[in-house]
């Protein structure tokens, strides 16, 4: 079933300070879409609020499945987020922080896709460590899994190749491919070559000023 | 069940990392220790003891009870409970967690008082037994919420017993009249009118909680 996404109106304010006014913008699945805008700009921001737990000052995010509203109670079945803010449990080891996100969702434990997400991900040696042990880019690694793990229909990478090395970033964008071809995929990032796999960027300065009615798309 | 899932993560996280058990038992020796220096030899009446038995059990709640999101919030785990539960699963799960907190520490404390303090004498068990149920409940339902609600907050640590106070206030009132009916031997009929304030209370709370919980939720 096709998933889209629609932002209708989004403006944020932090206080008095305007993050972005007035963006309307549509996600469609199939396609990679972009947020790029400098250091402080208000992509991760705008990745929060899409993801749903952040509210907007003004405006809505339409999440649709087939064509029929989500409510805000599922959301989080169709949601996989990268970020830099994730922060997964120290405590415990990468499968038992599966385990238990399988659980909490209420999903069946789906040994082998685990397995095979460790193995693409370069982690499975050292599934049974606890993530305390686990390097910054190991983390990172180990976020993907996270959001992969359900099969999401909207996948949200906030800077998603920060801390990863090379072979790490060509095994991001090779999933990010495969994804896409039956999901929405958005990236937030600085980054050009992830960028550059995007179909359409949106681009957070545009929605800077008060009362703008830019709803600019860049191809 | 999910619910259940967010109690079972909390419980394993809590066997590893200790954040909220040892605080308590601390807490709980220290109180008492203190208590029974500060009486020395002087003759304590039974209502006293009775008294003194709900303030250890209040100020051992407020050492431990809002844990349960000030630990999610210090680590920075939120998010990614966040995204793999709906707030009611969020705060039901924790509510189990504090509910199972909360009778332990009580039947501990009753254990400690009943050794240590010879003037602590309940005629009518059951009784007693009643109120500590019904008002262990209350206690882990309104902190519960109260913990979620400063998690957000800068000084957490100040600001959950002064917000605390006013809340658990009818409660402990109520759960001292009890505790004397209870040393007095007085009937359940005699009692009825304090514990249907205690019953109304955990709904009033129970109510409020998940009515509220998904704003306070959701930032």
């Amino acid at each position: 079933m096709p998933y889209s996404l629609e932002l209708i109106n989004i403006s944020k304010y932090f206080g008095r300070r305007l993050i972005f006014n007035g963006i309307d913008y549509q996600f469609t699945e199939n396609k990679v879409y972009g947020i790029a805008g400098s250091n402080g700009s208000g992509k991760s921001t705008l990745t929060k609020i899409i993801a749903g737990v952040l509210s907007p000052s003004k405006g809505k995010v339409i999440h649709k499945n087939g064509g029929k509203e989500i409510i805000p109670e599922k959301l989080h079945n169709y949601i996989g987020f990268v970020s830099p803010y994730l922060i997964l449990y120290d405590e415990f080891t990468a499968k038992e922080n599966l385990q238990f996100f399988a659980k909490i969702r209420g999903i069946p434990f789906d040994e082998n896709k685990v397995d095979d997400l460790l193995m693409n991900f370069g982690l499975h040696k050292r599934s049974n460590d606890i993530l305390k042990a686990y390097s910054s880019g190991m983390k990172q690694r180990m976020k993907f899994i996270f959001a992969l793990q359900h099969s999401p229909k909207l996948l949200l990478l906030d800077e998603p190749t920060s801390n990863l090395d090379d072979e790490g970033k060509e095994t991001v964008y090779k999933i990010i491919n495969q994804v896409k071809q039956s999901a929405v995929v958005v990236i937030a990032s600085n980054e050009k070559s992830d960028l550059q796999l995007c179909d359409e960027i949106l681009e957070i300065s545009d929605y800077k000023r008060r009362n703008n009615n830019a709803n600019k798309r860049i191809g | 069940m999910k619910a259940l899932s967010v109690f079972k993560k909390d419980w394993e996280s809590e066997l590893r990392t200790r954040y909220a058990i040892n605080a308590l038992a601390m807490f709980i020796l220290v109180t008492i220790s203190v208590i029974l220096f500060s009486l020395g030899d002087e003759p304590v009446t039974e209502y006293l003891t009775g008294g003194l038995f709900w303030v250890v059990i209040f100020f051992s709640a407020m050492s431990g009870l809002s844990r349960v999101f000030v630990s999610e919030e210090e680590r920075g785990t939120t998010l990614t409970l966040q995204l793999i539960a709906s707030p009611s699963t969020v705060f039901f799960g924790k509510l189990i967690f504090n509910l199972v907190l909360v009778y332990l520490m009580v039947a501990a404390i009753t254990f400690l008082y009943s050794l240590l303090f010879e003037n602590f004498v309940i005629q009518n068990g059951m009784l007693f037994f009643v109120s500590l149920v019904l008002g262990s409940s209350g206690i882990a339902v309104s902190s519960t919420l109260i913990a979620a609600i400063i998690s957000k907050a800068n000084t957490k640590g100040t600001l959950y017993p002064v917000l605390s106070f006013p809340v658990l206030l009818p409660l402990i009132l109520t759960l001292v009249k009890l505790t004397q009916f209870s040393m007095d031997g007085e009937s359940f009929e005699f009692a009825w009118t304090y514990l249907a304030i205690l019953v109304s209370y955990n709904v009033i709370m129970l109510t409020g909680g998940v009515l509220l919980f998904d704003f306070i939720w959701k930032e």
